[in-house]
């Protein structure tokens, strides 16, 4: 090996070094942690009781009802909002990308979503259904209060999330939508093809990999769903996520050894569902150099 | 032929459609804000549009602690953690889109599996690790998951920007004698700066937003940020309504957020695109 390429290869470890580093530090190390911390019985209300137990966490986390009714209503929430966004989001995209007035002024205000804090938005979606004060509630529920009620209340959560993040969605969508060459859709259309076989079958393909990589991102981040939860119900009448009954376990409930569990099954879950994504979709996973390219 | 429908018809139409879109984003901004300027008295009337405007709320957040603790505690959070991640994420990525090292690609790897990661599965292990460290509660505290989750959103949309750079004016630079350091520093650095500004408000923007660390990694106005400030507003108050506080004190937070997206709309766009999606 040459002087040179040892030097740019020192230099390339040095400049990687504290990223590295950081990272390792504060989330390689607790998620290896964290997984220690799942197999003893640990509650902060009687430290002196620590102690290792196995699996045996597992098996109540399990077992118990509160997981599997908040891991429904997480995947519940995950599959139907990430669903609406991305119909929302391809035709935002398709706004974006093709409006013939006032572009700017239609991107700046899609990015209002996207920039807001999610707790403001939820505060705003809560008042707008309290009812009396919100004028939602008044012109849509008169008679009910549909954060009380579980229904009502999973529809308002899905509501907030949709709102919060179909901007980013779209952003997503039109990058790939860029991609779709002009030609194709002249020589589509001059072949006799519709404004909906064009879309179906020339747009939509050639999108495949931006589409895939935008609904991979959102189903990651919709399944994390925590801020809306806590802020519109506080996960009353079974509202609860999995992210919201962790830090129930943990903070409120001072469980490090429950809520370590909890975190691990989290952690495994989102590992399956990037797997799938990557390996039954064929998701090119960003930054491997091939997204985009066929 | 797909001819481009300008007639006016078409405008029109687009011109609906557009608003549709405007209105769908704005109306929940527009609501807290209306929220904020109403009296105690007209507070619960159901109305969109204010009947009577008054300050009183913002008066009332700006005279407690509560609220102006919490918002420096904010600022300064976000503003060190944007700072360290950008910095960090610059050397970073400057070695990822330009030097070849093995593990180069384990990193990038490294990083992205970072950023997919649920953020409550390291609320369990921190919060206990900070307890003992004593961090919990402190700014250090926050700023540090901050960063991590930040980096890889930095390295990302900075080796993106970095790529299209043109990289033969550092050769140039070091055929005239500079070292590959000199190169970087005054050559690629002022090329690289409208990338690394947008990564700065991507980034400021994560900080800012962040709710479940914030909650869960504070326990008092110490360093409890707005958001985290926010949730408690409802359960202290018992006898005053919090709702116009609440509402005057997110429409605070909003403001830089709103401004960013109105003055860099076009660079926040490419910036949360180059990452995720190159042709």
């Amino acid at each position: 090996m040459s002087e040179g390429a040892r030097a740019e290869r020192r230099l390339g470890w040095l400049l990687c070094a504290p990223a590295v580093i950081v990272m390792v530090a504060v989330a390689g190390y607790p998620i290896v942690y964290s997984a220690w911390l799942s197999l003893l019985r640990y509650d902060l209300k009687f430290p002196e009781r620590r102690e290792f137990v196995g699996l045996s966490n597992y098996a109540v986390v399990l077992s118990d009802n509160y997981w599997w009714t908040a891991f429904g209503v997480t995947m519940l929430i995950t599959v139907v909002s990430v669903a609406i966004e991305l119909a929302l989001g391809m035709g935002l995209a398709l706004v974006m990308h093709r409006t013939l007035v006032g572009r700017g002024l239609v991107r700046t205000s899609a990015l209002i979503p996207y920039g807001i804090v999610t707790v403001v938005a939820a505060f705003s979606w809560r008042f707008a259904w309290t009812p009396g004060t919100g004028y939602l509630a008044n012109l849509v529920a008169p008679d009910g209060a549909p954060l009380t009620e579980r229904a009502g209340a999973l529809a308002i959560i899905i509501l907030a999330e949709v709102w919060k993040t179909t901007p980013f969605m779209a952003l997503l969508l039109l990058a790939g939508l860029a991609l779709v060459p002009d030609d194709l859709l002249k020589a589509a259309s001059v072949d006799g093809a519709n404004a909906w076989q064009r879309f179906v079958r020339v747009m939509l393909p050639v999108m495949k990999p931006a589409i895939l990589v935008a609904v991979l991102f959102r189903t990651l981040d919709a399944f994390r769903v925590f801020d809306n939860i806590y802020v519109l119900t506080q996960g009353a009448n079974e509202t609860s996520s999995v992210s919201m009954l962790t830090y129930n376990n943990l903070i409120r409930g001072l469980n490090l050894g429950i809520g370590s569990t909890m975190s691990v099954l989290i952690f495994i879950t989102v590992a399956i569902i990037a797997f799938v994504f990557v390996k039954l979709f064929g998701t090119a996973a960003p930054g491997s150099g091939a997204e985009g390219r066929r | 032929m797909t001819t481009i429908d300008t007639s006016p018809r078409a405008k029109w139409r687009w011109g609906v459609i557009d608003l549709v879109v405007v209105v769908f984003a704005l109306i929940p901004v527009l609501w807290i804000v209306s929220l904020s300027f109403k009296t105690t008295s007209t507070l619960t009337d159901g109305n969109f549009i204010p009947r009577e405007l008054t300050f009183d709320n913002y008066r009332t957040i700006f005279a407690t602690d509560q609220f102006v603790r919490a918002l420096i505690n904010s600022i300064g959070i976000a503003l060190i953690a944007t700072f360290v991640a950008v910095l960090l994420g610059m050397l970073a990525a400057y070695a990822i889109s330009r030097l070849n090292f093995p593990g180069k690609q384990a990193l990038v790897g490294v990083s992205l599996l970072i950023a997919m990661f649920p953020q409550v599965s390291l609320i369990s292990p921190l919060f206990d690790i900070e307890r003992r460290l004593g961090l919990f509660d402190t700014w250090p505290g926050l700023i540090l998951p901050y960063i991590t989750f930040a980096l890889p959103l930095a390295i990302y949309t900075l080796s993106a920007f970095f790529k299209q750079i043109p990289w033969d004016l550092e050769k140039a630079a070091k055929m005239d004698g500079a070292t590959q350091g000199e190169a970087f520093r005054k050559v690629i650095a002022p090329l690289a700066a409208p990338g690394v500004f947008t990564t700065a408000i991507l980034v400021f923007i994560f900080c800012w937003n962040d709710f479940l660390f914030a909650i869960s990694l504070t326990s008092t106005e110490q360093a409890r940020t707005v958001p985290a400030a926010l949730a408690f507003f409802t359960g202290e108050s018992q006898f005053e309504d919090p709702t116009g506080a609440i509402s005057a004190a997110a429409v605070v937070i909003t403001v830089p957020i709103i401004l960013f997206v109105l003055f860099f709309q076009r660079r926040i766009v490419s910036g949360l695109t180059s990452g995720a999606v190159k042709g």
